[in-house]
């Protein structure tokens, strides 16, 4: 494996991890706004705090990590998206701020109130629509490059349907993936009322999640056929990410193996995920950046690698005792500690 | 605005708003957890509960701190790339490294932190908890160490050449460990422990100033005072390092600190006073070959003057004003601490007398602005560059038509932001003061007076 690749892997890993460990996060912060206005909110409040409280700043490093890091392997990716996404990267970064920070003073500060509340809800369908800008433009044809520098097209993002298509799948997956993830939480503190609840979410925003996965599948053939092709040429990776949401969805409709039912929908994403960005490849921006003509140069590759595999040597511990105290921990997860 | 559109402008102002707001709470984020952890740790050797409860309602107030300087510092992570693209693409190459471990440094105490604060009754033995807590110090103080490194490459760059306009031979290790490190790199973490440690010294003062004879608060102010007396006098030592640093490898930036115009030996050293159009030093205090002995260590050391420089390379000579500030507040500071400490082991002398506690009080604001000012002093020091000679700050800086727009929507966010936090800091401890949470314990009789 070539040092770009194993760059571009250790990113995408990164960004995998946040988008399953933010997805949780802001769809939990939209159910707990959602089942306020719908007085419901003594059901899921206690499940979705528990979880929530412990973990929302490592969910926040996974984007900075991800962010640097691609920085420092492919520092072209600073000149060219650094220049088109001032506008989007400066609303996602105004409403990250206001959600982690009203997060922690309603959570650890003083008062419940419904206008945090809002804001927490309101930013977590926000975020991910905003976030999602990064990878509509990598697809080519949004930006720039004539006369004096790279820029936006702002008439192009607005006006394509595959750009309003990818926001849409942003939520319906944000929604979905944390439903289902709070399902097993809730099934595991032996709450059974949150968990019939947040079961009637997930089963609700499958459909619409993996039904715009297929739209948008579609809609990239319009858009950049290059990329569509290089998609059907590994259609299994696809069809076993359909198989394992069939799976999932079957699972938490019968309410059994609600964990098992997670991790399935964590690798539906993953298989996705993965199968999207290896057809990527090579290109990081379609079709002015590629990871060769981006990358770093080799003892900067070298010494970001060894860093990275030390990093984890010293995460994944420190990671397992976070889950083991608040994940897995049944008398924590049940509310007794 | 009062001049034309210009991103340059508009970005630096923007990159300045970012990290001013920023540094507010990363200084105390750096060095809160110590103080936290001094504060634990006394509680389980001398068994006084009262410590015990000084680091966990600093922990509680830390939280809240924690999460405005978590989502500033994103927000200057991603705005490096966003307004500074040229910068971080050269960056990038050089100081990648520093910059990835950092997030490394930021994640073990992310995740620590976490456990730290819901675990406190959770273990049996008070050790176990205490454990806790030297993860986040360590990650927090790693964080200030690694993010350092990188602003010392752009004071000092080494560690690579630039062949035909190409980056070549690059090593990591020589970028980050460049001359600037050391002293930067101490002068940031000891002043980040001082800062807090009069921050926290000004909340215990404030309580007993009004009137609270509680010993909890008094206790708290022996705490942070000892280790603010400590790490003043460290940051005194560094100060002086730093002065040998600069005459070695940044003359220029000495001389513009110190209004030093013309290349001598036996220079003396400038303190306060104002400069005339016509760059002569009215109203200033001189002190004879301080100037030489804080660059060199002996009063015969030639220290180049501002006149030896081409003027497209000098930084604007205001920054004298920021550096006397900082130079002044932290021998206050430093004053401050001694003093309490001489009156508290003096017999029949009282440390908590309205003056002393009056100047403690105003130590904590002051040592903030100290931090800006050093700041400042360091940033604007090295204009026009943003990698000392080799990158202008013009070339680093992106093109984008918007960044007055988001100047101004940053600006609202950080004052919001600024405002709920304080609010929401004064409410918390308000609504719960440390007479209640003792009663609450089952601890107001047993150890108060």
């Amino acid at each position: 494996m070539t040092y770009e690749m194993i760059g571009i892997t250790v990113l995408w890993l990164f960004l995998y991890g946040y988008l399953i460990v933010a997805s949780v996060d802001f769809g939990a912060g939209f159910y707990s706004f959602y089942t306020k206005q719908t007085n419901k909110n003594h059901i899921t409040h206690n499940i979705i705090q528990r979880y929530l409280s412990p973990v929302w700043e490592v969910t926040n490093v996974f984007l900075v990590f991800f962010f640097i890091g691609i920085v420092g392997f492919f520092p072209a990716t600073a000149y060219y998206y650094g220049t088109a996404l001032l506008l989007p990267g400066s609303v996602a970064i105004i409403l990250l701020a206001l959600r982690g920070s009203y997060y922690a003073f309603a959570t650890y500060g003083a008062e419940e109130s419904k206008f945090y509340s809002f804001l927490y809800g309101a930013t977590g369908l926000l975020i991910p629509a905003s976030l999602s800008t990064v990878l509509t433009i990598s697809e080519g044809g949004y930006i720039s490059t004539e006369n004096d520098g790279v820029q936006l097209l702002y008439g192009e993002l607005f006006g394509s349907l595959y750009s309003w298509g990818v926001v849409l799948l942003a939520i319906v997956s944000v929604l979905f993936i944390s439903a289902s993830f709070l399902t097993f939480y809730a099934s595991r503190a032996k709450d059974s009322q949150a968990m019939s609840l947040l079961r009637k979410y997930a089963l609700t925003w499958s459909f619409p999640s993996i039904g715009m996965g297929i739209i948008v599948f579609f809609l990239l053939n319009k858009r950049n056929p290059e990329h569509f092709q290089n998609m059907l040429d590994i259609w299994w990776v696809f069809g076993l990410s359909l198989v394992a949401f069939a799976l999932a969805t079957y699972f938490i409709w019968q309410k059994k193996h609600l964990g098992i039912a997670f991790i399935l929908v964590m690798i539906q994403y993953f298989l996705a995920f993965f199968g999207y960005g290896a057809a990527h490849l090579p290109y990081l921006l379609y079709p002015y950046l590629t990871i060769y003509d981006g990358f770093t140069n080799e003892t900067m590759a070298i010494s970001l690698i060894v860093a990275f595999i030390g990093g984890l040597l010293m995460l994944i511990p420190s990671l397992y005792l976070l889950m083991r105290l608040f994940l897995f921990d049944a008398d924590y997860v049940e509310g007794k500690k | 605005m009062f001049f034309e559109y210009d991103p340059v402008i508009y970005s630096r102002i923007l990159t300045y708003v970012t990290l001013g707001f920023h540094v507010i709470f990363a200084t105390i984020g750096v060095g809160v957890p110590l103080l936290i952890a001094i504060a634990e740790w006394m509680g389980i050797k001398r068994n006084d509960p009262h410590y015990t409860l000084l680091a966990r309602r600093w922990a509680r107030g830390f939280v809240v701190t924690v999460a405005v300087g978590v989502v500033t510092g994103t927000a200057i992570g991603l705005q490096l790339s966003l307004l500074w693209p040229n910068f971080m693409q050269a960056a990038g190459h050089t100081i990648g490294l520093p910059m990835f471990m950092e997030v490394f440094a930021f994640f073990f105490e992310a995740i620590f932190l976490g456990i730290y604060l819901y675990t406190w009754d959770r273990f049996k033995s008070k050790m176990k908890h205490f454990l806790l807590i030297i993860p986040v110090a360590l990650g927090a103080t790693a964080s200030a160490f690694f993010i350092t490194t990188v602003n010392s490459f752009m004071n000092a760059p080494q560690g690579f050449e630039i062949v035909d306009g190409v980056l070549k031979d690059v090593s990591p290790l020589a970028a980050m460990f460049n001359p600037a490190t050391p002293t930067k790199i101490s002068h940031v973490i000891l002043t980040c422990y001082l800062t807090s440690a009069f921050v926290l010294g000004t909340i215990a003062a404030i309580h007993i100033l009004k009137g609270n004879k509680h010993v909890y608060h008094k206790k708290a102010l022996h705490l942070t005072m000892v280790t603010g007396v400590i790490f003043a006098m460290g940051s005194f030592l560094v100060g002086d390092l730093s002065g040998k640093y600069l005459h070695e490898y940044q003359p220029e930036k000495l001389a513009a600190a110190e209004w030093h115009f013309e290349t001598e030996t036996e220079a003396p050293l400038i303190i306060g006073g104002i400069l005339t159009d016509d760059n002569e030093v009215k109203y200033a205090l001189k002190i004879p070959y301080a100037l030489s002995i804080l660059a060199g260590g002996t009063p015969d050391t030639e220290v180049i003057g501002l006149n030896d420089f081409s003027e497209d390379v000098l930084p604007p000579l205001y920054v004298h004003y920021f550096f006397d500030l900082m130079v002044f507040i932290g021998m206050f500071l430093a004053g401050v601490s001694l003093l309490f400490i001489i009156m508290s082991m003096k017999k029949g002398w009282n440390p908590f007398n309205k003056l002393v506690t009056w100047l403690i009080i105003i130590g904590g604001p002051l040592s903030m602005l100290a931090i800006q000012s050093g700041w400042i002093y360091a940033e604007v020091g090295r204009q026009p560059w943003i990698i000392n000679g080799v990158m202008t700050v013009e070339e680093g800086a992106t093109t984008s038509p918007h960044v007055d727009l988001m100047l101004w929507l940053f600006v609202l966010l950080y004052a919001v932001l600024g405002v709920t936090c304080a609010g929401v800091l004064r409410k918390m401890f308000k609504n719960n003061p440390v007479e209640h949470e003792l009663e609450k314990r089952g601890l107001s009789h047993k150890t108060a007076q």
